[in-house]
């Protein structure tokens, strides 16, 4: 009696013109009394339907039961995981950086569709990060020294290539004018030597900050600041009140820098109040700064690398 | 009396202390460690683990008056986890990688320092660092990081005898500080991160011969290892990696083991996974196992049952019992009987929501969270191997904690390939891109939140599971604890406070800032009449006494 069966499922969408990526077919394959259930592209299936002679598919679908032929790695689709900003930040990384060999469009060199969403060497982003930053032995894509917010708009991009628009951040030197104008930042902030120490300095913010959490930081700067920049309230026995930004706390002490910029270091025990607040003394720019304004002032901020 | 009738016996006064110092450590002498209390003789003080001192001569009065005598430099820049051995006025400590050194436990001054290189094929998971020597007669022993337990001359620090344990290279380590019981030194194998298959041996004090065995992930045909499925065991991993403690009356030694492998993924390991998370009892002479409690069955959190084992005899309902103390990585404090293993009370002692609770067999009724969701309390656990301390005098269980802290787990296949780490998944803090604290050390800055928790000190009555005090520390608290007949409790932390305690109340008496992470136990000794704290912080051991 011999072995039958052959069963394919569509499990995602349908295909109707070009072929969407996240089209997987749940294959389900009867073999003898075994029942072997995988997921394949929905291409190896449009293979086993067309001119493959019978004893072609039976190979195919036996070595896909046995693991032996592993289908091109299929990303999908995972709307929402990647913030705009990141996407828009990568974009510009993408244009500058892996554009000249893999072209606008990510398939300038045979046999690569960046655009796809399809990586022949990759499946998670892990993988991904791990190419970009090592590179690729043997042939010409070489390793980058990406930060960890270019890194994650890269990752971002390649992931969504196809469907964004390659839309600029913002230009980075009219973000200067607003961070120094309209903007204010820097009665507060600092940068390479210049502005307040009162709130972080920002000098380096664009090797430590993706795209996103900045522009989060601008809209809602409470909701998205750190612990490590906390401000305190503090007032001593006699009545002095002191505010400033916490540089260290420890169960008996305090060290912070103060709104005259004085670094003072606090005991606990002679203090009559102490707080840790967790409201920021940021004001949120959303209504404040135009949407154009603010993606120029991210645009800044990400080109603030520190001294290199 | 002239001096000439004199002097005979004088000879006699001198003769008697010389005596003393020249004397062995027989077994005899550690089994009644407590007795001496001149001396700490082993890695907790005795048998019982309960790293509790009869000294008394500082005391909740004139601990303020305590200064630093000396200060011991290591010469290495791994974390200092070690407690020193003192025996008759010398102090046997050891150094990373795997250095012994003796010195004058008066004076700080160095007799001799061993030096042993592990094998660069050594990996242990979280730092080259070793916790402290094991004494029997004039011999020390020192498990090292590439898992060879070495024999040295306590007199002149040369080597007698060397027996590897195991492959480095296949990432089994040994961090812990042997337990000499008798004729033996019982050692077990640190590795959980890499998959390794744990064991617990006895070794001969003379020649470094295998006695026995106990493997912690059962094989084929041996009881327990119908809780694994297929060749799951042979990756298992329950590692051990701290002293445990023995009960002569029952000859009886007890271990706490750690995580199953893959750390992080439970579903590539279906079943209970013994001996992993358990304590086990085993007979002295034979390696036989009498009985076993497992605290987190199929653990997906790294929950370590890693502990000291602090046995204590007292009244339970009414009853004389034997007993153990245990506050388990897992958030849970147990009580359990340390003739049978059978569990008598369980009560969180820290934030918990990975179980609601333990069911009448101290079984964990498990609550896993949704994925992204954070697990209370985080990866290092409510506690972990930290020494512990029980005070007779205050019937109290002193414990090391970490309050409000948790972790998101992210489980994920992992593929074994020998001496590479096998975590199967990841761990985050609970707020993205915030810091998160860690095993390791990352100070001397702190600006972590109520959100990423903090360490404490909790003192526990093991009748009722609930806390008598607590002392909250502002960083995560990594360090042992002492209690001393005087009602005084020892204690470290993170951010480099020592600080002495009133035991019956937690309120601070005294602290010096050490500057350096705590990551060690203190113990204390006395010398011509002077009782000396002593403890690790960043890469110096500190010897403090009273101001004379």
């Amino acid at each position: 009696m011999p072995c039958r069966g052959v069963l394919g499922r569509v499990s995602g969408s349908s295909i109707g013109g070009a072929i969407n990526v996240d089209t997987r077919v749940r294959l389900v394959i009867e073999f003898c009394a075994d029942r072997v259930e995988s997921e394949i592209p929905i291409q190896l299936l449009i293979l086993l339907s067309k001119d493959w002679n019978m004893l072609q598919r039976w190979v195919l679908v036996f070595s896909l039961s046995l693991g032996a032929i592993r289908p091109t790695t299929q990303i999908r689709d995972r709307p929402g995981q990647y913030a705009q900003a990141d996407i828009q930040y990568g974009s510009q990384i993408y244009s500058a950086q892996c554009s000249p060999c893999h072209g606008p469009d990510g398939d300038s060199i045979e046999g690569v569709e960046l655009g796809s969403g399809q990586f022949r060497r990759a499946s998670s982003d892990a993988d991904l990060r791990t190419i970009v930053t090592m590179g690729i032995g043997g042939t010409a894509m070489p390793p980058f020294n990406f930060d960890a917010g270019e890194l994650a708009g890269i990752i971002a991009y390649l992931r969504n290539m196809r469907n964004v628009d390659a839309v600029a951040l913002g230009d980075v030197n009219r973000g200067r004018t607003v961070f120094e104008g309209t903007g204010n930042c820097m009665s507060c902030h600092r940068v390479n030597g210049k502005g307040s120490r009162v709130a972080p300095d920002l000098s380096n913010i664009g090797t430590i900050r993706t795209a996103n959490a900045l522009q989060s930081s601008l809209v809602d700067p409470t909701g998205s600041m750190l612990p490590v920049n906390r401000s305190v309230r503090a007032v001593t026995r006699d009545g002095t009140v002191i505010r400033g930004r916490r540089l260290n706390e420890d169960t008996y002490s305090v060290q912070l820098i103060d709104d005259h910029e004085h670094l003072v270091s606090l005991l606990k025990a002679n203090l009559r109040e102490f707080t840790v607040l967790k409201t920021s003394s940021m004001p949120s720019y959303e209504g404040k700064l135009s949407s154009q304004d603010l993606g120029d002032v991210i645009a800044y901020l990400l080109s603030l690398k520190g001294p290199r | 009396m002239t001096l000439r009738r004199r002097a005979p016996m004088l000879l006699l006064v001198t003769l008697i202390p010389c005596s003393t110092v020249n004397a062995q450590v027989s077994s005899e002498r550690l089994l009644r460690a407590a007795q001496e209390p001149q001396n700490w003789l082993t890695y907790s003080g005795d048998y019982s683990s309960q790293r509790y001192s009869l000294l008394k001569q500082i005391d909740l009065k004139n601990v303020k008056n305590l200064e630093q005598k000396w200060v011991f430099q290591a010469q290495s820049l791994q974390k200092f986890e070690t407690t020193p051995l003192v025996v008759d006025g010398i102090m046997y400590l050891t150094q990373s990688p795997n250095d012994i050194v003796a010195l004058d436990a008066k004076t700080g001054r160095v007799f001799w320092i061993y030096h042993y290189i592990p094998s660069p094929t050594a990996r242990p998971c979280c730092g080259i660092v070793n916790r402290g020597a094991a004494i029997l007669g004039d011999t020390l022993f020192m498990a090292t990081v590439d898992a060879h337990l070495v024999a040295v001359d306590a007199k002149n620090g040369h080597a007698l005898w060397n027996t590897q344990l195991a492959d480095p290279a296949a990432g089994y380590a040994m961090t812990l500080a042997p337990l000499v019981i008798k004729d033996k030194v019982v050692v077990g194998v640190a590795g959980g991160e890499f998959g390794i298959r744990g064991f617990i041996a006895a070794y001969d004090p003379a020649t470094g011969k295998e006695a026995w065995r106990f493997n912690t992930v059962p094989g084929p045909g041996e009881a327990g290892h119908e809780s694994w499925h297929g060749d799951d065991w042979v990756h298992g991993g329950a590692p051990v990696w701290i002293t445990g403690s023995y009960d002569q009356d029952l000859n009886l030694t007890y271990w706490g083991t750690g995580n199953p492998g893959p750390d992080f993924n439970p579903a590539q390991r279906p079943g209970d996974n013994l001996y992993s998370d358990c304590v086990v009892a085993l007979d002295l002479d034979t390696g036989k196992l009498k009985w076993f409690f497992q605290f987190t069955p199929q653990d997906p959190y790294d929950y370590d049952a890693v502990q000291i084992p602090v046995l204590v005899d007292a009244i339970w309902n009414g009853t004389p019992r034997k007993l153990m103390l245990w506050g388990n990585r897992n958030g849970f404090f147990y009580v359990l009987d340390r003739a049978t293993g059978k569990f008598l009370s369980g009560h969180s002692f820290v934030d918990v929501n990975w179980a609601s609770g333990l069911n009448e067999n101290g079984r964990p009724i498990a609550t896993p969270q949704h994925p992204g969701a954070p697990t209370y309390p985080g990866l290092a656990g409510g506690t972990s191997w930290y020494s512990p301390s029980y005070s007779p005098r205050t019937t109290l269980f002193y414990l090391s904690t970490w309050e409000g802290y948790g972790a998101v787990f992210a489980p994920a296949a992992a593929d074994f390939r020998e001496g590479q780490r096998y975590m199967g998944g990841a761990n985050t803090g609970p707020i993205r891109g915030a810091e998160n604290p860690n095993i390791n050390p990352h100070g001397p800055i702190n600006t972590y939140t109520e959100t990423a928790g903090h360490g404490a000190v909790i003192a526990l009555d093991p009748q009722t599971g609930k806390k008598k005090w607590t002392f909250e520390m502002h960083d995560v608290n990594t360090s042992g604890i002492l209690t001393t007949a005087s009602d005084l409790l020892f204690v470290g932390g993170r951010e480099g406070y020592f600080q002495a305690l009133d035991a019956r109340t937690g309120a601070p008496l005294w602290k010096a800032n050490l500057g350096g992470d705590i990551v060690a136990g203190p113990m204390t000794y006395q010398v011509d009449g002077q009782q000396y704290i002593v403890i690790a912080a960043g890469n110096c051991l500190f010897a403090f006494a009273l101001r004379e």
